[in-house]
């Protein structure tokens, strides 16, 4: 009998994994994108807008990642981007190995943008690293301002916050300075925008950040 | 909350591990678990020992938790606090400007194989 000291985080398998995926989809200019938020928050309407905004500048792809069902990708594949479904077998997020089947299911073509729209969730997603090069997470209106207190961690981890939903703001008590203090307060570098996907107020900085990370990400 | 996907990652982890250095049979595995971590450790060893039956290596696997204490940093008077009686409030000068030092790992410390 003997002990091994191993010392490593219980996710370092997965860590490693990442690490490979996010080194492959540099080398071939691929921008992956891990989208997060809650049920409801507005991540497939966010990618429908920006896909009609973006597909003449850029070949994008979507993969949907749900416990079940199709139609998110149903939605996107409308639109004529390329999109297929990834279950995650009752798990509630991605991770790199699901991420890297659901990329090997879109096929041999080149994707300027990949969008991972993990699955419904402020907790579990923000665990687990996908290989993507940047994490950007929503936050909508109806929501609530506390947000950043109750969650911590997906705050913590995204690079990018955009607050959704802008439109109905006359109707709720969110206060957008004091979400983004406490947004800031744990995560001093992340970006924050403000969209309404109803009137495309926004749109026009969130969609010159995403062009700009997809140039850095070729160059 | 996602007690068994971390699981999964860990039974992977322990697999690689055993395959690398030709271990047979894994006896005991000791992770060190943060107090603000968000796993539930009754619920954690549960789902360990459904998963560990499946697999030959971590089939005779126990597992043993030991607690990492939370501690938090407070940025305005820069003393140091426990975050489970005190949560994200400074309690020497009411500061919000506090960030938490350790607590929230869960870290494979060591295993014990035949």
């Amino acid at each position: 009998m003997r002990i091994i000291e191993l010392k490593e985080t219980v996710t370092a398998s997965n860590d490693r994994d990442a690490e490979v995926l996010r080194g492959e989809l540099k080398e071939k200019g691929t921008l992956l994108i891990n989208l997060m938020a809650s049920p409801g928050a507005g991540k497939t309407t966010l990618l429908e807008r920006t896909i009609r905004d973006m597909k003449d500048r850029f070949e994008i792809a979507v993969m949907e990642a749900d416990v079940d069902s199709d139609v998110d990708a149903v939605r996107i594949e409308k639109l004529g981007a390329k999109a297929v479904q990834a279950h995650t077998g009752g798990m509630c997020h991605m991770d790199a190995g699901m991420t890297r089947t659901a990329l090997d299911e879109l096929g041999a073509d080149h994707f300027d943008l990949v969008v991972l729209e993990n699955v419904g969730n402020l907790i579990c997603p923000a665990e687990f690293d996908t290989g993507a090069q940047k994490r950007v997470m929503l936050l909508s209106v109806p929501e609530g301002d506390d947000k950043p207190l109750k969650y911590p961690l997906m705050f913590s981890v995204s690079d990018v916050l955009i607050l959704t939903k802008t439109d109905v703001a006359p109707y709720f008590d969110f206060d957008f300075d004091a979400c983004k203090r406490r947004a800031r307060q744990l995560n001093p570098n992340i970006e924050i925008f403000e969209v309404s996907a109803k009137t495309g107020d926004g749109f026009e900085e969130w969609e010159s950040w995403l062009a700009k990370a997809i140039e850095d990400n070729r160059a | 909350m996602h007690e068994m996907g971390i699981i999964l990652h860990l039974a992977k982890s322990l697999e690689e591990t055993a395959a690398e250095q030709d271990i047979q049979k894994i006896l005991r595995v000791t992770l060190q678990v943060g107090e603000v971590s968000g796993i539930m450790t009754d619920y954690f060893t549960d789902c360990w020992n459904y998963f560990r039956k499946r697999h030959p290596v971590l089939e005779t696997a126990e597992l043993e938790l030991e607690t990492i204490p939370a501690v938090t940093f407070c940025g305005n008077c820069e003393r140091t606090y426990p975050t489970v009686q005190y949560g994200r409030e400074c309690p020497y000068c009411h500061s919000g400007e506090t960030w938490l030092l350790r607590g929230n790992e869960c870290i494979i410390k060591e295993i014990e194989v035949e």
